[in-house]
């Protein structure tokens, strides 16, 4: 459903004349339903395609399309009916109560002077039920634990109501518990609610978890996509991180883990 | 002083309990509550500070003569001081207050800081040194209804903002918010220094009356200054009709403000233009009243929350009746002297502004 074909884009670096590339004819596929992982080292070109593929940046050759429709030329209004992003970390300047974050994600849905009226705020409810932080929506949001921050922006984004929801690193400043609390959610809104996810991620274990499709990248191009099992291997792992792993399926966890050994170069 | 947050935070709660799952069933909007009792309640303070500040001041005026017609106007005292010296300073003090509360809004969104005002970004030392220079060189120009000194510091506010505006938005199609802060401070310093140097030459009746134009003062004496500024206020305030909940997810960050649906490059040019054109029109009008812009929106987020479809509003109603209650004290506490009214707000925004910070830390 969501598509993105030959996509280029380069940063100008010092000079104006030198464009360093950070994504080389890059081409995806995400299928409807699916809940795919975005895998690959620092710099590699993760968040720009994830940039590239919520329409935040426009690619400088290739196109990206959402259900057969290119976003090129479309308005970020129009693309925020259909994709929602969550960041890594959201800090807002002022002091916003739960209730209004979460209420911002029907913004593309209003007009330049409506307010937002009771099916509005019914779709907030249902998103702070869905992330279990219905409890907490008279309460600021900078009083929130990382945790409940971090469900209360994918409420947000929910309230939406996107066909795809890209996820840019959503557990990398969470503790241990918290880690565990949001994948369990992603999980839980993937199986329960069908909304298709890109999400982008160092955490293997987390993407093995949780993904039934990767991407993996590494500078700026895409070396292999398709199913978990058969993307996720040692092989794939040295490729992309010059790391020696160990995967195999560890059975309590119910899925394959990985293990770092040592960099090899 | 979160009573109206409170009240709106229970009738998102009862309207939640009311919906029950039904999408369609009506409930009222608490957003549309909030903002119908801020506009009410900060409307009646303003028209209440409006009718009340004009009766006050060094010579007591009947009101009952004030309105008498049977008197000729040139023969009635009361009216002519109610009229000709207090009405266009009440008047003048509503548009200055109104436009630097809301500017400041503006600004502390687009910065993504709480503590920015419309002076942040050097369009009030532009205006000075405009102003200044007028002084000091004797010019006389005019344009329409525009007098010299609030034509040349509307010429310097301009200048003022073009330059930040133009570095702000060099490299890239975007705005950059730092280089908007960074060029904005630096210019400050530069126009400063500028206006230290024309101090240094010019003699101590220029320097004296630019001192006191720094100062600020409401005393326009006609209407014809604010006839002057009226329009660049207007489209000001129309531009700002656009901007509330874009300004809302801006604060929240850029990239978030984006995949939120809001063009953030057209956003910020048009809370930039807006809020200098604001700025710009105050200045020209009434001189460079600082704190307004500051103090203002936080004791509006005290009040409100920090929803800009509530504070905006508020802070343009709000800051018109602060600027004419300090323009009332600026009149009254040294009867028959005046205080400066800049004065009065600096007095009070400086301790402000350092409790805001600590409370901050």
């Amino acid at each position: 459903m969501l598509q993105a074909s030959e996509l280029s884009y380069g940063y100008s670096s010092g000079r104006r004349d030198v464009r360093s590339f950070t994504l080389d004819h890059v081409s995806v596929s995400v299928e409807r339903g699916s809940l795919t992982g975005l895998l690959g080292p620092n710099g590699c070109g993760k968040t720009t395609l994830l940039k590239l593929l919520s329409g935040v940046l426009q690619p400088e050759q290739g196109h990206v399309s959402l259900n057969g429709n290119s976003l090129a030329g479309r308005s970020r209004r129009d693309i925020a009916k259909h994709l929602a992003v969550v960041p890594q970390e959201t800090h807002p300047a002022f002091d916003y109560t739960v209730m209004e974050m979460v209420l911002m994600g029907r913004h593309p849905h209003l007009g330049a002077f409506e307010l937002e009226g009771p099916r509005d705020l019914a779709l907030a409810q249902d998103a702070l039920a869905a992330t279990g932080t219905d409890h907490l929506a008279a309460r600021a949001y900078m009083t929130l634990s990382g945790g409940e921050k971090q469900r209360v922006v994918i409420a947000s984004a929910l309230t939406q109501s996107p066909d795809v929801l890209l996820l840019d690193e959503p557990t990398a400043s969470l503790d241990l518990g918290y880690q565990l609390e949001v994948a369990a959610l992603l999980r839980r809104l993937n199986l329960e609610r069908g909304v298709t996810m890109v999400l982008a991620t160092h955490d293997l274990n987390l993407a093995a978890s949780l993904c039934d499709r990767l991407i993996l990248m590494r500078d700026g191009r895409v070396v292999s996509q398709g199913p978990t099992r058969d993307v996720l291997t040692a092989a794939s792992i040295r490729r992309i991180y010059d790391v020696e792993a160990d995967v195999s399926f560890h059975a309590p966890a119910g899925h394959v883990t990985v293990t770092p050994l040592r960099r090899v170069q | 002083m979160n009573r109206l947050r409170q009240g709106a935070l229970d009738s998102v709660a009862a309207a939640n309990t009311q919906a029950g799952g039904e999408l369609a069933r009506v409930v009222p909007s608490p957003i549309r509550t909030r903002l119908l009792k801020t506009m009410v309640g900060f409307g009646v303070l303003l028209v209440v500070t409006c009718l009340v500040a004009p009766l006050v001041g060094s010579s007591p005026i009947n009101i009952a003569r004030v309105f008498d017609r049977s008197i000729p106007f040139s023969e009635n005292v009361d009216a002519q001081i109610f009229f000709i010296a207090r009405m266009p300073r009440v008047v003048a003090g509503v548009m200055a207050g109104a436009a630097l509360a809301t500017a400041g809004v503006v600004f502390q969104a687009l910065l993504r800081n709480a503590l920015a005002t419309p002076f942040t970004l050097g369009v009030s030392a532009g205006a000075s040194l405009g102003a200044m220079l007028a002084i000091v060189l004797g010019a006389t120009i005019s344009a329409g209804p525009f007098s010299t000194v609030p034509l040349a510091s509307l010429v310097g506010a301009s200048i003022a903002a073009a330059i930040v505006y133009r570095l702000a938005t060099m490299q890239d199609r975007a705005m950059s918010t730092t280089v908007l802060l960074l060029a904005g401070v630096t210019l400050n310093s530069f126009f400063s220094a500028l206006i230290m140097f024309v101090q240094y030459i010019a003699d101590f009746v220029q320097v004296y009356r630019a001192m006191r134009w720094i100062m600020g003062d409401l005393d326009v004496g006609s209407f014809e200054p604010i006839i002057a500024a009226l329009p660049m206020l207007a489209i000001a305030f129309a531009m700002f009709a656009w901007l509330p909940s874009s300004l809302n997810l801006l604060s929240v960050g850029a990239d978030a403000a984006s995949a939120r649906g809001v063009d953030v490059g057209r956003t910020q040019r048009l809370a930039f233009v807006s809020a200098s054109l604001a700025t710009a029109a105050a200045v020209s009008l009434a001189g460079p009243i600082g704190f307004i812009g500051i103090v203002v929106p936080h004791l509006v987020r005290l009040m409100v929350g920090v929803d800009h479809r509530l504070v905006l509003p508020a802070s343009a109603l709000f800051g018109g009746a602060f600027l004419v209650l300090c323009d009332l004290g600026a009149r009254t506490l040294l009867a028959p002297l005046e205080i400066p009214v800049g004065v009065i707000t600096a007095m009070l925004g400086g301790p402000f502004f350092l409790w805001l910070l600590v409370r901050k830390g």
